[in-house]
């Protein structure tokens, strides 16, 4: 059972790792973007109706073609989740509008795109249940490599995944390699610590903030994707996504802005978000309400990370100086 | 901006010194009326409908009959109710984005008086009690962040994120303990019969209370926020801590109490929501009027009395949605994409009040 929760736990923090490594890239360029939940929504309904599509304009759904299933989904939930970061870019960078607000706004936006093309299909299929099953590309999009369920619990917990779970953690190391060991990463952390001083610099801020918020919206978007065509096995149903998105910002804070801290810190998010399932087990007289107060566990250890961080003030952990601010050249 | 250093910029971008109010309205409106024209070409891209009977179906949605028109005042009055709640902290750029957690608190402390207290203490005492401790809850629960935020600087817009999610899961814990019928996890009507704790219908109006309760807090908090003592201490902090300190005003001081008013506000708010309109209490009781109040408070440059105003757009459009997307036999979340395109306009509107377009006449040197 043990093994079992391990994997499972593993499967719910993909999601999360996709969405905290999205805005750590976002947040290190100073833009604090609370559309994240919005965008994994826009993310996750992006790729299904990419995934609709084509299963629909298939004859014969056995003949699916395995790149075809996984491309086109893939693209549109990368073009869905890159609009979004671009509207919160221009609004934010360009026009320099309020960050929470705008960010605010996009979630808004996110949510209600999501459940309104989610329900429109829904209507289109004449479904009976409330939910579109895209079992065809769903099996594509999980698919394992062929030996892990023959190696028992290592088996279980280390391999039996899909590619966009690796991806995930891959991504995350990518980042951080990026992030502190290059020139690049280098710039986007002056831009988030002090655009003046890298306007200064040379460094293009407008650049960095629009190329980080973008980037951020996209590897964020595949959370929703994975979450959908693995996780949820290809079943869209409206609001299942849930308040992922803001336990992926959640996460950003407990790792202290590390996209490779968040590849444990997702495990542990994912494994606090459904250990009350597994208490019942273990646990004597573990009623409904009971697992109501433990869903409160990741957030309480997120704020006492933050506390703690934020009482130690070493430089390295904090939040990017110019978090959540607007940047205007002429201004100072 | 653009950074070519052969070519010359064809633009360059300037901050306004000043802009008349009437012209910055004129940029707002004319916002909303782009916005609504962008929404009409998806609506017929999606329906195929004349746009202008889908405006004026969303009209009278809206403001159609009587009862739509007091719903309509309701909800206003509760929207603007967390939104006077926000604005004392925005004003001193305390990001408080935990209104949603604090009027849950507020409410369950309303609950937990109606339900335990209901029928034992006389009317006057109960209210007394529900309004007394439910204020408290609301302070409690924007105090905590705003102790950290003054002793260590702990960024308030993270803390107050998280505390939102862990008053919501107090509410389902309380929703479990006292569920009627037991284990539903649902509270339901609370004392139906007796209509203990609930507000009394005022000239036949079951909302009119709450809207005049609102009403009067609009008028406090402008008069707090612009002729009180505190009211400027708020302002300088707002502008620039390094100034209040210098001026002698113990920034600490009034971060904490602003908080404390802010979530008072919010606790009110729980009160308003719980006794006076829902009679129960659920997770999505504030319904994200939490973060709605932000841009609400927002667009209306944190005065109360535009908030109004603005508070009023918003609810106008949510309702009008609505309509749209039952008459259109569309998905209820139309309505919130209406509303988010319609705010990403008012959003983006702001900049064309705060900076002025210059356009470099070609071969011009500056």
């Amino acid at each position: 059972m043990l093994v079992q929760f391990i994997h499972r736990a593993v499967m719910q923090g993909i999601p999360l790792l996709y969405g905290s490594t999205g805005e750590i890239i976002t947040e290190k360029s100073g833009n604090l973007n609370l559309g994240i939940p919005g965008i994994m929504y826009v993310g996750g309904i992006s790729g299904v109706i990419g995934a609709f599509l084509y299963e629909n304009s298939l004859a014969d759904k056995s003949q699916a073609n395995a790149f075809l299933a996984i491309f086109i989904p893939l693209i549109a939930c990368l073009l869905g989740s890159l609009i979004m970061g671009l509207i919160y870019s221009f609004l934010t960078t360009t026009l320099r509008a309020n960050q929470n607000v705008t960010g605010l706004a996009l979630t808004t936006f996110g949510i209600g795109f999501g459940n309104f093309f989610g329900g429109s299909l829904i209507k289109i299929t004449n479904s009976a249940v409330p939910s579109i099953t895209l079992t065809v590309t769903s099996s594509f999009y999980s698919k394992t490599l062929p030996f892990a369920s023959k190696l028992g619990w290592f088996g279980d917990v280390f391999l039996r995944y899909s590619f966009l779970a690796y991806f995930a953690i891959i991504t995350a190391i990518v980042v951080t390699l990026i992030l502190n060991r290059t020139r690049i990463g280098l710039s986007l952390r002056a831009v988030g610590e002090n655009p003046a001083t890298a306007d200064a610099a040379g460094i293009n801020v407008n650049k960095y903030k629009y190329l980080a918020t973008c980037i951020g919206s996209m590897i964020a978007g595949l959370g929703g994707l994975y979450y959908v065509m693995d996780y949820a096995t290809g079943i869209w149903s409206n609001n299942a996504f849930g308040d992922r998105g803001w336990l992926a910002i959640a996460l950003v804070i407990f790792t202290v802005w590390r996209p490779n801290l968040s590849i444990f810190g997702s495990i542990l998010f994912g494994g606090l978000y459904i250990v009350h399932n597994y208490l019942n087990d273990i646990v004597p007289n573990m009623t409904m309400s009971k697992q109501e107060i433990i869903k409160i566990a990741p957030y309480l250890v997120t704020i006492i990370v933050l506390i703690i961080v934020s009482a130690r003030k070493k430089r390295e952990n904090l939040p990017p100086a110019s978090l959540g601010l607007s940047y205007f050249r002429e201004e100072r | 901006m653009s950074n070519e250093k052969v070519k010359e910029p064809f633009m360059h971008i300037t901050k306004r010194a000043d802009i008349s109010r009437g012209k910055s309205w004129l940029i707002r409106i004319a916002s909303i009326l782009v916005a609504l024209v962008f929404c009409a070409v998806i609506i017929v891209l999606l329906t195929g409908e004349n746009p202008l009977s889908v405006y004026i179906t969303m009209f009278k949605g809206a403001v159609g009959t009587t009862r739509r028109i007091w719903s309509l005042l309701q909800n206003v009055a509760m929207l603007l109710c967390v939104s006077l709640a926000v604005t004392p902290a925005f004003r001193m750029k305390f990001w408080n984005i935990g209104a949603e957690g604090q009027v849950l608190i507020g409410g369950l402390a309303t609950t937990a008086c109606m339900i335990l207290l209901g029928n034992k203490l006389p009317t006057p005492v109960l209210m007394i009690v529900i309004f007394v401790s439910s204020i408290v809850a609301g302070a409690i629960w924007a105090l905590i962040p705003a102790i950290f935020k003054a002793i260590w600087n702990t960024n308030e817009t993270l803390f107050t994120l998280m505390m939102n999610y862990i008053a919501m899961q107090i509410v389902s814990y309380f929703a479990y303990v006292w569920s009627v019928p037991k284990g539903s996890g649902a509270i339901g009507v609370i004392n139906p019969n007796t209509q203990a704790g609930w507000f009394p219908s005022v000239l036949n109006q079951k909302y009119l209370l709450n809207i005049v309760i609102v009403a009067v807090l609009t008028v406090i908090v402008y008069i707090y926020l612009k002729y009180s003592k505190h009211g400027y201490e708020i302002a300088v902090v707002g502008e620039s801590e390094n100034t209040a300190k210098y001026i002698g005003i113990n920034v600490k001081k009034v971060i904490i109490r602003t908080m404390l008013v802010s979530g008072a506000l919010c606790g009110i708010a729980g009160i308003l929501l719980v006794s006076g309109t829902d009679h129960t209490l659920t997770k999505d009781t504030a319904a994200g009027r939490g973060f709605t109040a932000i841009i609400v408070s927002w667009l209306a440059k944190f005065n109360p009395i535009y908030m109004v105003l603005t508070s009023l757009l918003i609810v106008f459009l949510q309702k009008g949605a609505v309509e749209i997307s039952s008459k259109f036999e569309l998905n209820d979340s139309f309505s919130d994409i209406i509303t988010g395109i319609i705010i990403f306009f008012i959003i983006g509107s702001e900049f064309f009040i705060n900076y002025k377009l210059n356009f470099n006449k070609k071969g011009e040197n500056k």
